[in-house]
């Protein structure tokens, strides 16, 4: 199956990467190469496999819900771009 | 006597246990290396004031009398481990002044046994890359190179600043990672041992995250027996990954007997492919007599889904990627684009991961996102995890008739130049993984040993595969083989 522009253009906004208009042909035709590559997983009989959720055997291990951590806002906030008063600082979200 | 920087881990413990030498001779011997050394950009955050004040504790510790293995050993540490109060960028731009709050557990562990960290070491962005050619820091570069030639080498990836370090004595071992290779692949183009121990035997915890269910921490070293020293002291179980495994760590130096009499080794079939490298292929045979005149059986055995294994982890890798990846959005740490007038959050997020990722990292996020896209979840991301369950069971079957170990070769090539590969296109770089990759998916612990010059005069590297949680024993049949081999080349200083 091969990635049209349009798909490369939807795939780039889906993964929050702005990817210029100009540069969109190429990285669809590196995408469609890729994904030829996958389509040999097609061969694989996988009729009765379940998908694997974890390669060791295990049960994922529970806690107990209680609070072990916190009160460490400076260190939470220490290497933020933009913090301000104890807060991460965006770009206006609501109008 | 020997430089002290091209000290083994075994060598230099005994050496400050009998009081011959201090930490903080060793630290400064590799300080100085480092100095010299900066051509191959390995380290590309040092750490000497650290380096010395560690070196400090660790000579009072051993004074003391009753120092751990690891007490008053330089390591240098791969950038995707985070260390406390130091740059850990997992080799991106969209980690620049990243100074990590915290330690990963790998690396506590470490720090705990006394180990006294150099700096922290080059590699692929986010661990993606098999040539270290992916970094924001520029290439790492091999101090090995073809005989009669200045032409620069790459050391592999994505620990390649691992590698490197290893390889040209600038620290007595180094910190590795491996999602498909990265530790074994590096191992074998620089001449040195490389472990990737059973999936859940190190914490994950603080380890710049690639693909969860594939990662994996482990040492890279300059003989099997620090492979084996250095791998007990990065293990343990962790409340914080809720993968780690629970089961005791064992001494797995002490499972170096070299003896593997009665011992079945198998060469799976399916990894003998069409224009193989005829050095590789003489050394992968080389490799099954030498531990047949030690001992052991030599069995042919089939992993018949092999050749699926790598568009199987091409596709789950992306995918835990784009998830995993989803993080770097420009609002908790590291790089933030600067925004025009009228900007919103979605141009934020946007123009941020495009100037802080670089293009591979983007392709496999994309990759990523669009294999787990609505419509296309099933046919790429399931079916690819039910072949990776058939992948698994192809081992699972082998080991069940009593297989021990496997022997492979560890890559299909020597180094390649830095560069040489920059028009192909990205699957053929992929191939790179081909041996490594397989082991990974299935969360076994591999381990490349260095096994010969081939006519170039480079290093190549043999693999050898073992049960899950074996670690020990598959220690002691690389003990094994490499004692046969007799490996002793190092790079002639250049640089």
């Amino acid at each position: 199956m091969s990635i049209d522009i349009d798909t490369a253009r939807r795939v780039a906004k889906l993964a929050r990467i702005a990817v210029p208009e100009d540069n969109l042909p190429g990285l669809a035709s590196e995408l469609s190469n890729i994904i030829g590559f996958m389509e040999q997983l097609n061969e694989v009989d996988v009729e009765g496999v379940e998908p694997m959720t974890s390669v060791t055997p295990q049960a994922l291990k529970r806690r107990d819900d209680v609070v072990t951590d916190g009160g460490q806002q400076e260190a939470v906030l220490a290497n933020a771009p933009d913090a301000r008063e104890g807060f991460f600082a965006v770009p206006k979200v609501v109008e | 006597m020997t430089a002290l920087n091209s000290l083994t881990i075994s060598a230099a413990r005994d050496a400050l246990r009998a009081g011959d030498v201090t930490a903080a001779d060793l630290t400064s011997a590799c300080l100085s290396a480092i100095e010299d050394a900066g051509v191959l950009n390995a380290f590309v955050h040092k750490t000497p004031e650290l380096a010395m004040e560690q070196a400090k504790s660790a000579d009072a510790r051993l004074a003391k009398g009753d120092a751990p293995d690891m007490c008053g050993i330089p390591l240098g540490i791969k950038d995707l481990f985070c260390t406390k109060g130091v740059e850990s960028q997992a080799a991106s731009r969209i980690l620049e002044g990243f100074k990590p709050e915290y330690e990963s557990t790998v690396s506590q562990n470490l720090l705990d046994q006394g180990t006294i960290m150099l700096g922290k070491l080059n590699m692929d962005e986010f661990a993606m890359g098999s040539s270290n050619e992916t970094s924001v820091y520029g290439d790492a570069i091999n101090p090995w190179r073809r005989e009669g030639s200045d032409a620069a080498l790459t050391p592999g990836g994505s620990s390649g600043g691992s590698a490197s370090a290893v390889a040209a004595d600038l620290c007595l071992a180094a910190t590795g990672t491996d999602t498909g290779g990265s530790i074994r692949q590096p191992a074998a183009f620089t001449g040195i041992v490389g472990l990737k121990p059973t999936y859940g035997r190190c914490s994950r915890w603080g380890v710049v995250a690639f693909a969860s269910s594939l990662d994996q921490a482990g040492p890279m070293t300059k003989s099997v027996r620090d492979a084996a020293i250095m791998m007990r002291a990065m293990a343990s179980h962790d409340p914080k990954d809720s993968t780690s495994s629970e089961l005791p760590v064992p001494d797995f130096e002490a499972a170096l007997t070299g003896d593997i009499r009665g011992k079945k080794i198998g060469i799976p079939k399916e990894y003998r492919m069409d224009g193989m490298d005829d050095g590789i292929e003489k050394l992968w045979a080389d490799g099954a007599d030498m531990l047949r005149d030690a001992g052991a059986e030599i069995v042919d055995i089939s992993l018949p889904h092999t050749k699926y294994a790598l568009p199987a982890y091409y596709v789950i890798a992306p995918a835990e990627a784009s998830s995993n990846l989803a993080r770097y959005d420009g609002v908790r740490f590291g790089h933030r684009a600067k925004l025009a007038a009228g900007d919103g959050i979605t141009e934020m997020y946007e123009k941020t991961r495009a100037e802080g990722f670089g293009p591979e990292v983007q392709r496999r996020v994309m990759i990523g996102t669009y294999v787990l896209s609505a419509g296309f979840y099933d046919a790429y991301y399931n079916r690819a995890r039910r072949v990776r369950a058939l992948i698994k069971k192809d081992f699972d079957d082998v080991f069940a008739t009593g297989v021990d170990a496997i022997l492979t070769p560890a890559t299909p090539s020597s180094a390649f130049g830095l560069g040489e590969m920059k028009d192909v296109d990205p699957v053929q770089m992929f191939l790179n993984d081909v041996f490594t990759v397989t082991v990974n998916l299935a969360g076994l612990p591999g381990i490349s040993v260095p096994a010969g010059l081939d006519k170039q005069g480079l290093p190549m590297g043999l693999q050898m595969i073992g049960r899950p949680w074996e670690e020990g024993a598959l220690l002691n049949h690389a003990y094994a083989l490499e004692k046969s081999i007799g490996f002793v080349s190092k790079p002639a200083k250049w640089w």
